[in-house]
């Protein structure tokens, strides 16, 4: 057990030097380039005097020495204040990330239970038919969802659905008539606003998934307890489901956390598509208007849960496999 | 025996043969496009608006009235030159990094990849992006930028690679012999790490491509008026409803160049790994 704990100790530590490396890398990228956020407010303004742009540099603090901002800035965060937006409504960025998480992490979490849910058959399928027709056919697949561009196959089911055959709606969250819609009609509308993202979600991490369950099935099928399982007489489905699927599933499992960069990158290039107001819409129009908290707030906020990610991947890959567990623990 | 190598070969390395047809294709109508583009790809044409596919304009032309076949072909030029170059430079600093991470060991090993490990974890388009709008979106900046944020996975293969070469008895033999770590790492591991750094190289072209064209997709890769092909698609979004040939053509090159590359890779890795031949 204690080494377990010293374990976690370390992974914990490490993480938060990984956190603060991308917050420092982050922050001088951004406060290093040329341009400023009061550019917009200024130099696009004739009446504004040099004056004026000072004091406003002096309002955001932005005439500090880079590092003087970074540590007023880490020390803000450690009170979980991230500051206030510098464009337009000066709200504090927290509010402004807040209300538009619900969008993008629903849409997601949507898109990885569906992709699990059909990821995890069509890897085991064709695994165990390996070479046979179903796995050839869902191998052309896969090689059209890795090189299809998310935003190509969003244009062409705008074309498809809301153009040529109009049946879905292809921007926006909800219809105009959306507050005179009864409950149930509510819930369908926004279903059918989201449908097409999160296809378009799922159809891009579908192919990646299920090619690891593939990779993951065959490599377990290889081992001597399968055959062992087999020689004992056991049917093939009880082989197959009871004891491949469970041991291949759970690398599976893990490598979803390893997913987060990938999502997060995608909700920018989707949101902007169908015009959905969530976290990469606003990530957007913060590295447009140069919003620095906003953008540091968004970076955070990714670095977080792309950490999360990697920390669940790594802990669920422990608990999974005796061999990572005792071979790690050795390790560290 | 010799003839029947020859359609043995093709249906056993059919993806193989179909990635080269397809990358050697699209690099050469992209290469050749000063020759082969029927018109100039800026030339604006007022009387030919949106007009749709035709025998003068086979891929139809936009809302400038440019020719939308020699954009896709001037396009080409910018998706592989990004490619190439963002993979030239992620390979190099891949490549270093791994070699001397796996042939040192010990602490430098470490620093190494606690690097890598910092860089998976970065949350990169959101960074690409801000640095991209902030230095001012240009093709340099673009390669730089994705060259800079790709090379952690030919880091780690090539220090796997080093790591299992070092001990080996010629690289033991190089060292009695007299020679430096340098020429040791340059001369002997080096060229027999090379083929897994092929194979990641084809599919890191695939892989700057798309990001390139998502780039430019949201305004933020190769300004206009020049062509490239996510920006071609994000002047098709405009006139989806009335010209969809604009937001079709584009997009179909994407997808046969990153298969391309793709497949290329996939079977290379076939290829060169025994264990899994079969």
């Amino acid at each position: 057990m204690p080494k377990i704990l010293r374990r976690l100790l370390l992974k914990t530590v490490w993480v938060a030097v990984v956190f603060l490396g991308i917050t420092v890398v982050s922050f001088w990228v951004i406060h290093l380039a040329p341009g400023s956020p009061t550019d917009l407010q200024t130099t696009m303004n004739p009446q504004v005097t040099p004056e004026a742009r000072a004091r406003l540099e002096k309002l955001y603090g932005l005439d500090q020495p880079v590092h003087v901002q970074y540590a007023r800035w880490l020390a803000r965060l450690a009170t979980f204040d991230f500051g206030q937006s510098v464009s337009g409504d000066n709200r504090p960025v927290w509010d402004k990330i807040e209300e538009r998480l619900p969008l993008t992490f629903g849409m997601n979490v949507a898109s990885l239970v569906l992709t699990l849910l059909l990821a995890v058959p069509i890897g085991v399928l064709s695994a165990w038919k390996q070479n046979g027709p179903f796995d050839r056919a869902m191998t052309v697949l896969v090689f059209a969802g890795f090189a299809m561009p998310g935003f190509w196959l969003a244009l062409l089911l705008m074309l498809w659905l809301g153009i040529a055959w109009p049946v879905l709606p292809i921007s926006g969250i909800t219809s105009l008539d959306f507050p005179h819609l009864s409950l149930w009609g509510k819930t369908l509308d926004l279903l059918r606003h989201l449908a097409l993202p999160i296809f378009i979600y799922t159809f891009g991490s579908l192919a990646g998934l299920s090619r690891f369950m593939r990779a993951s099935m065959l490599e377990v099928l290889r081992q001597d307890y399968i055959m062992t399982a087999r020689a004992k007489g056991l049917p093939e489905r009880t082989v197959i489901f009871r004891h491949a699927l469970r041991n291949a599933l759970m690398p599976v499992i893990t490598i979803l956390g390893l997913s987060v960069p990938g999502l997060i990158g995608g909700s920018v290039i989707i949101e902007s598509i169908f015009a959905l107001p969530g976290l990469g819409q606003l990530f957007y129009q913060a590295v447009m208007s140069r919003d620095y908290p906003l953008i540091m707030g968004s970076l955070v906020l990714g670095a977080v849960l792309t950490l999360a990610g990697n920390l669940l991947a790594d802990v669920g890959y422990g608990l999974a496999d005796p061999r990572v567990r005792q071979a790690s623990g050795e390790a560290a | 025996m010799r003839p029947l190598t020859r359609p043995s070969f093709l249906s056993r390395h059919g993806l193989l043969v179909l990635g080269l047809a397809l990358v050697g294709v699209m690099s050469l109508a992209s290469l050749l496009a000063p020759w082969l583009a029927p018109f100039d790809p800026l030339d604006i044409n007022v009387r030919a608006i949106l007009q749709p596919p035709s025998w003068n304009h086979p891929l139809g032309t936009d809302a400038l009235g440019r020719d939308v076949l020699s954009r896709v072909l001037w396009g080409g030029r910018v998706s592989l030159w990004v490619g190439f170059v963002a993979v030239g430079i992620s390979t190099a600093i891949g490549l270093a990094l791994g070699l001397v991470a796996g042939y040192f060991g010990r602490l430098t090993d470490e620093i190494v990849m606690r690097g890598v490990d910092v860089m998976l974890c970065f949350p990169s388009f959101f960074l690409i992006l801000a640095v991209i709008a902030f230095l001012e979106p240009n093709l340099t900046n673009i390669m730089v930028v994705i060259g800079l944020t790709s090379w952690m996975g030919v880091a780690r293969l090539v220090r796997a690679e080093t790591l299992g070469l070092k001990s080996r008895d010629f690289v033991l033999a190089a060292r009695v012999a007299g020679a430096g770590p340098t020429r040791i790492l340059l001369r002997h591991i080096l060229p027999n790490a090379l083929a897994p750094v092929l194979v990641s190289a084809s599919l890191g072209v695939a892989g700057a491509i798309l990001v390139e064209s998502a780039l430019s997709f949201l305004g933020l890769g190769v300004q206009p008026p020049d062509p490239s092909w996510g920006n071609m698609l994000l002047e098709g979004k405009e006139v989806l409803g009335i010209a969809p040939w604009l937001s079709v053509f584009p997009g179909l090159a994407i997808l046969l160049t990153v298969l391309g590359y793709n497949l290329l890779g996939e079977s290379l890795r076939d290829l060169l790994d025994p264990r899994l031949r079969q």
